[in-house]
């Protein structure tokens, strides 16, 4: 009897006619399995550089975050943007948490994250983030005299993107310092004049509650009155809503609300 | 054949993009720079050299009832490989070129030579018709980039050719040319100007005019 050796085998397999049963399984058997070994490989030594790159874009996106936030308000420029303050705040509790690094902790990962998030219900929802991670990172701007900056990231859903933007508030008077935008992609021309300044600076000392500490603050199509309304942009009226909505929910009982509470009622100290 | 015409007839002669009308959803999409347009067409043609090379390895074996998913197969492991590469090593590229690199599998050009041409062919031949296709790919990116980036933007390659008006220059750029119909418009008198050059290029008619003077019965 001949031996049978795999080599053996491999030449009886080439010889089978191309179109045979056994070739046609065997041939996309074959190309599959090196085609994936040759994938895996490659990704398995790839990863350390693609780990690396992903953590430089995020040091990256911070300084970012951290230059648009010159401007946006009086009290903040370039020379005190070092004395800024980072701190995690456990928004369901509304107390700081020292969890993990407030530096480094990306609320983008975490909101998919089944345990560091939690799902909003339909109704609670509308900023339309689905899923809100239950830490964040909010930043002081200690003041000499009077009270300090508090400013909070902020996201929700536009028209056709997800929008990205710090708000500065003063908690002592429920004011709004300053709104700025460091991520969109609403239409160019018209949702995407959400960036102009023009627009961000009138949301500069608007009241956030009435007097009865609802939140009251809104973009409202035409003239704006009184000191919850700001001016929408024409011809991006869900745009407008979405930062609206997206100001609200932050604000409110899912979002920074039990934070700024304590904060108000003393039981929080800076 | 000459080996060399295996590389050059595809770049003008028989351009894939400007003749032949293959791959144009990406070059539409990823010309707004020649930066953009440099990398995809870098990674396209790798791709097409590689996935020829294989594909003409192993023709004598491909059964006929499997052929197009073995080379999709084929074709799809190195768009992978190579746009983990454009992450790791141009990573700030890899993300303005976003979901194009990954859509190189769906890319008729690449699926294009192989049934064509490297099914069919030894494996040098192959080698250099992929690499001359990528090229003319590449050629055609490049000069649509070039001009969509300086009427677009005022640069070239990143560099401020035309002072902008806002920067106290002259020039207004053109937001139209961003868009993807203006890319549109450029392939189209890109093809015109090609083949009035050459008018061995132009297809012939699917059907007889109607001459103006004849009668309809």
């Amino acid at each position: 009897m001949d031996r049978v050796s795999i080599t053996g085998i491999w030449r009886w397999f080439l010889a089978l006619p191309n179109d045979s049963a056994a070739k046609t399984l065997g041939m996309a058997f074959v190309v599959t399995l090196t085609a994936s070994v040759f994938v895996s490989i490659s990704a398995v030594t790839l990863q350390p550089v693609l780990r690396e790159n992903l953590a430089r874009e995020q040091q990256i996106q911070m300084q970012h975050m951290l230059q648009s936030l010159v401007g946006m308000s009086d009290k903040l420029n370039a020379e005190n943007l070092e004395e800024l303050v980072v701190r995690l705040v456990d928004l369901q509790q509304g107390t700081f948490s020292d969890q993990y690094d407030p530096a480094l902790f990306n609320q983008r990962v975490a909101a998919r994250d089944l345990e560091l998030s939690v799902a909003l219900p339909l109704e609670a929802d509308i900023a339309g983030i689905r899923r809100r991670s239950n830490y964040a990172p909010v930043f002081f701007l200690p003041a000499n005299n009077g009270p300090p900056l508090i400013i909070l990231p902020v996201h929700g859903a536009g028209y056709q993107s997800m929008i990205y933007a710090f708000l500065a508030i003063e908690p002592t008077t429920d004011t709004i310092a300053g709104l700025t935008i460091y991520e969109q992609s609403e239409t160019p021309g018209l949702g995407a004049k959400i960036l102009d300044p023009d627009w961000k600076s009138l949301w500069r000392g608007k009241k956030i509650f009435d007097e009865r500490r609802n939140i009251r603050i809104a973009v409202v199509r035409g003239q704006a009155q009184g000191p919850h309304e700001v001016d929408g942009i024409s011809g991006a009226t869900r745009t407008g809503n979405g930062v609206a909505n997206m100001i609200r929910f932050w604000l409110g009982d899912l979002g920074f609300g039990p934070f700024l509470q304590n904060l108000k009622s003393g039981e929080l100290e800076l | 054949m000459l080996a060399r015409a295996f590389i050059t007839e595809p770049i003008i002669t028989a351009n894939p993009v400007v003749r032949y009308m293959l791959g144009i959803c990406s070059a539409l999409a990823v010309t707004t720079s020649v930066s953009t347009a440099l990398t995809m067409g870098i990674a396209l043609t790798v791709v097409l050299i590689c996935s020829s090379a294989v594909i003409s390895l192993i023709r004598n074996h491909i059964p006929n009832s499997v052929r197009l998913i073995i080379q999709i197969i084929i074709i799809a492991s190195f768009v992978i490989v190579i746009d983990f590469l454009v992450q790791a090593f141009a990573f700030d590229l890899s993300k303005r070129l976003s979901i194009f690199v990954a859509l190189i599998v769906t890319n008729c050009l690449v699926l294009g030579r192989a049934e064509a041409f490297a099914r069919k062919n030894a494996v040098w031949p192959s080698v250099l018709d992929g690499l001359g296709n990528g090229l003319g790919y590449s050629l055609v990116l490049v000069v649509v980039g070039s001009i969509r980036e300086l009427l677009g933007a005022g640069s070239l390659l990143g560099f401020q050719v035309l002072p902008l008006r806002g920067d106290g220059g002259w020039f207004e750029p053109l937001p139209v040319i961003m868009l993807a119909p203006s890319a549109f418009f450029i392939m189209g008198l890109l093809v015109w100007a090609l083949r009035a050059w050459q008018p061995s290029q132009v297809e012939e008619a699917e059907f007889r005019l109607q001459d103006p003077q004849e009668k309809i019965i």
